[in-house]
């Protein structure tokens, strides 16, 4: 089947104000899809906007072939977006990008996202809980009411700790304070500097830079891996235009351009030139 | 007696067009810098059905590109700065060239440069690697510090840029015009009289998009070249011009997403129209374009394509 179909919209409804749920028919998808892929959406059918969006697989459902975006209205494309109905046509192309490594079992996965970040890790979420791995999960949010899934993540069997900038709901603070609130506090996690025969954490991520950046920062001085998944403009969302760029350091301490829509969206945190 | 064979090639219509050289079995290619190396759309596509693709800008040496963003929309168009990212002509030859090699379609390499001996020694070297069809020299790139369009904005430079590449090399030189000068047609007479065998146009507009909530530019390298629909019109008047000045071959291109826009292009003296931006909305453009050209050329009892080609200037 196609890597660019029209997919029919199920559903297209707001969860909370200025964030909304779609859900399409997409058999094509749900086959391939992998946590942390996207698809390229035509949010219009004019030349302006111009350009696709890149929009995380929020959720598969391989069963009835329907796959599901979350997505935050952020400018022109995304209000267009928010205005189908259900039978409406939306044209895709997907999955596309690497998306994140499914641990092998063994490890204790920790993930940590950032508002909209969730997107993809939710995802990520099902297909561990599909595997039978459960997670912690560290959830921050401007607010209690943008606290999106957490109830559904619950659901799945993850244990789920809750951030919010404005302290409306649990731990008042950035996620990723409270994150490290939790190394400090926990018997399991290995501190710095500790031997290689402590059980390996693994963590993966999503959100906003400067998140990801201390989430980075934190994990390596812990030891535990981190992957995070970066954002940049896309143009083709296939590697042709090399517009979406991410700095990767090369092991000379140099650095080369990968690309986020390729090499991407998914990379090891230790690998990107944070600035 | 007329078999059915014979009847659907008497039905169907001559695509192919010559390129100073370079022989298309229709006149679609793709843009340089909007196709990659070719692999990015062979999911997508057939890559041999194309007239001929048109790959990556190459340089001398890997260039890292620019800082991020590299890519901002406007109205019906793209801003983009990409600097010229590429990993060097060695490279390109080892990697790209014999992926392309297994496929039955021309490839015209893009080259650009810092200064003429760039130019020459690009030639040279892609001459010799063979597997290629042509050389498409970019004089306009607005992305770069140097070269690009200091060539492109000055009819003697474009003309110097031509004779390097054609002194050093046999294959057919598409010379690509920037479209940031006055007088388009007079950068045309010069390259044609330095020897190029055919001109493509347009190159991107140079333009700049200011970010109101940051007060600053939002592209990484403050200004970036304009594509895309909204370039259109600039692009088929330019087209007309360079056929009225010069008597050779021009790939034509800038906006082009459907059959319509191709045929625009051609009728104001385009042989060949390449596909850019759009391909990065629909990853199939190039062939719905094809097909689109194959029927309007069967609707309207044309039997060849190269009726057509400057049809509109009476
Ligand atoms: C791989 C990937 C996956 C994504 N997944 C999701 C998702 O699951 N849910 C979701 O809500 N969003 C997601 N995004 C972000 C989403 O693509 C942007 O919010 C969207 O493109 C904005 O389009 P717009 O037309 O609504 O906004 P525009 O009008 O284009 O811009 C509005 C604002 O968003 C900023 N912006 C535009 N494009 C991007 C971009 N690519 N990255 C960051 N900021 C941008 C602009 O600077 C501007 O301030 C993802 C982005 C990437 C690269
Ligand atoms: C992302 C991007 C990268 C480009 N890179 C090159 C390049 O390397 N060399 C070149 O000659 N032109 C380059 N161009 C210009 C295109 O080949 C083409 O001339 C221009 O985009 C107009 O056509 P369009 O409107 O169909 O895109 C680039 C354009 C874009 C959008
Ligand atoms: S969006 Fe074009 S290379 Fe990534």
């Amino acid at each position: 089947m196609s890597l660019v179909t029209d997919a029919k919209v199920i559903q297209n409804k707001q969860v909370i104000p200025g964030y909304y749920r779609m859900d399409l028919a997409a058999p094509s998808v749900t086959e391939r899809a992998r946590p942390g892929q996207f698809l390229h959406v035509r949010c219009g059918s004019t030349h302006d906007p111009l350009l696709r969006r890149p929009i995380s697989i929020n959720a598969v459902d391989r069963r009835t072939g329907e796959v599901s975006l979350l997505y935050r209205v952020a400018g022109r494309g995304t209000s267009l977006l928010a205005g189908h109905r259900s039978g409406d046509m939306v044209s895709i192309v997907g999955p596309l990008g690497r998306g994140f490594t499914i641990p092998e079992g063994n490890e204790k996965v920790i993930v940590v996202s950032g508002g909209i970040g969730i997107a993809p890790l939710y995802f990520f979420l099902q297909e561990l809980a599909g595997l039978g791995i459960k997670a912690t999960v560290f959830q921050g949010a401007a607010t209690s009411q943008q606290v999106l899934l957490g109830n559904e993540i619950k659901e799945l069997g993850h244990s789920v700790f809750i951030a919010t900038d404005d302290g409306t709901r649990d731990f008042h603070g950035s996620v990723t304070t409270l994150f490290e609130n939790y190394l400090q506090n926990s018997d399991f996690a290995p501190g710095p500097g500790a031997g290689e025969n402590l059980i390996m954490n693994k963590s993966y991520a999503c959100g906003p830079h400067g998140m990801l950046r201390k989430l980075s920062e934190i994990t390596a001085r812990w030891g535990i891996p981190c992957e995070v998944s970066l954002e940049e403009r896309m143009g083709c969302g296939v590697g042709a235009c090399l517009s979406c760029a991410c700095k990767v350091k090369t092991g000379d301490g140099g650095s080369v351009y990968h690309r986020v829509c390729v090499e991407g969206p998914v990379f090891q945190s230790g690998e990107v030139s944070w600035e | 007696m007329i078999s059915d064979s014979d009847n659907a090639s008497i039905s169907k219509p001559d695509l192919s067009v010559n390129v100073g050289g370079i022989r298309m079995k229709n006149p679609v290619t793709t843009a340089s810098g909007t196709f990659g190396f070719g692999p990015e759309y062979a999911p997508y596509i057939d890559l041999n059905r194309l007239g001929a693709i048109v790959v990556k800008g190459t340089t001398l040496e890997p260039r890292a590109g620019n800082p991020t963003p590299r890519l901002v929309e406007t109205p019906a168009g793209v801003l983009n700065s990409i600097g010229l990212q590429n990993p060097g002509v060695e490279h390109f030859i080892d990697e790209a060239l014999p992926y392309l090699a297994g496929f039955d379609v021309p490839v015209i390499v893009n080259i650009s440069g810092d200064t003429l001996e760039d130019y020459a020694g690009l030639a040279a070297r892609l001459s010799r690697a063979g597997g290629v069809a042509g050389l498409e020299v970019n004089i306009s790139c607005p992305n770069v510090k140097k070269g690009g369009m200091q060539f492109g904005g000055d009819p003697a430079m474009a003309a110097e840029v031509t004779r390097a590449v054609k002194e050093n090399s046999e294959l057919p030189v598409v010379v690509k015009l920037s479209p940031n000068v006055t007088s388009i047609a007079a950068v045309a007479e010069k390259v044609a009289e330095a020897g190029a065998d055919a001109i493509s146009l347009i190159n991107t507009l140079l333009g700049m998009s200011v970010d109101i909530k940051t007060r600053r530019p939002i592209l990484g390298n403050t200004m970036g070249g304009l594509s895309g629909p909204a370039v259109r019109p600039v692009a088929v008047r330019m087209v007309w011009q360079v056929y009225q000045a010069v008597k050779l071959p021009i790939i034509g291109m800038g906006g082009i997403a459907t059959a319509a826009d191709a045929l625009e292009f051609i009728l104001a003296g385009a042989t060949a129209v390449a596909i850019g931006t759009a391909n990065f909305v629909n990853p199939r453009a190039t062939i719905d374009v094809l097909e689109g050209i194959e029927k309007y050329l069967s609707e309207n009892g044309v039997g060849d394509i190269k009726e057509l080609i400057g049809a509109a200037h009476g």
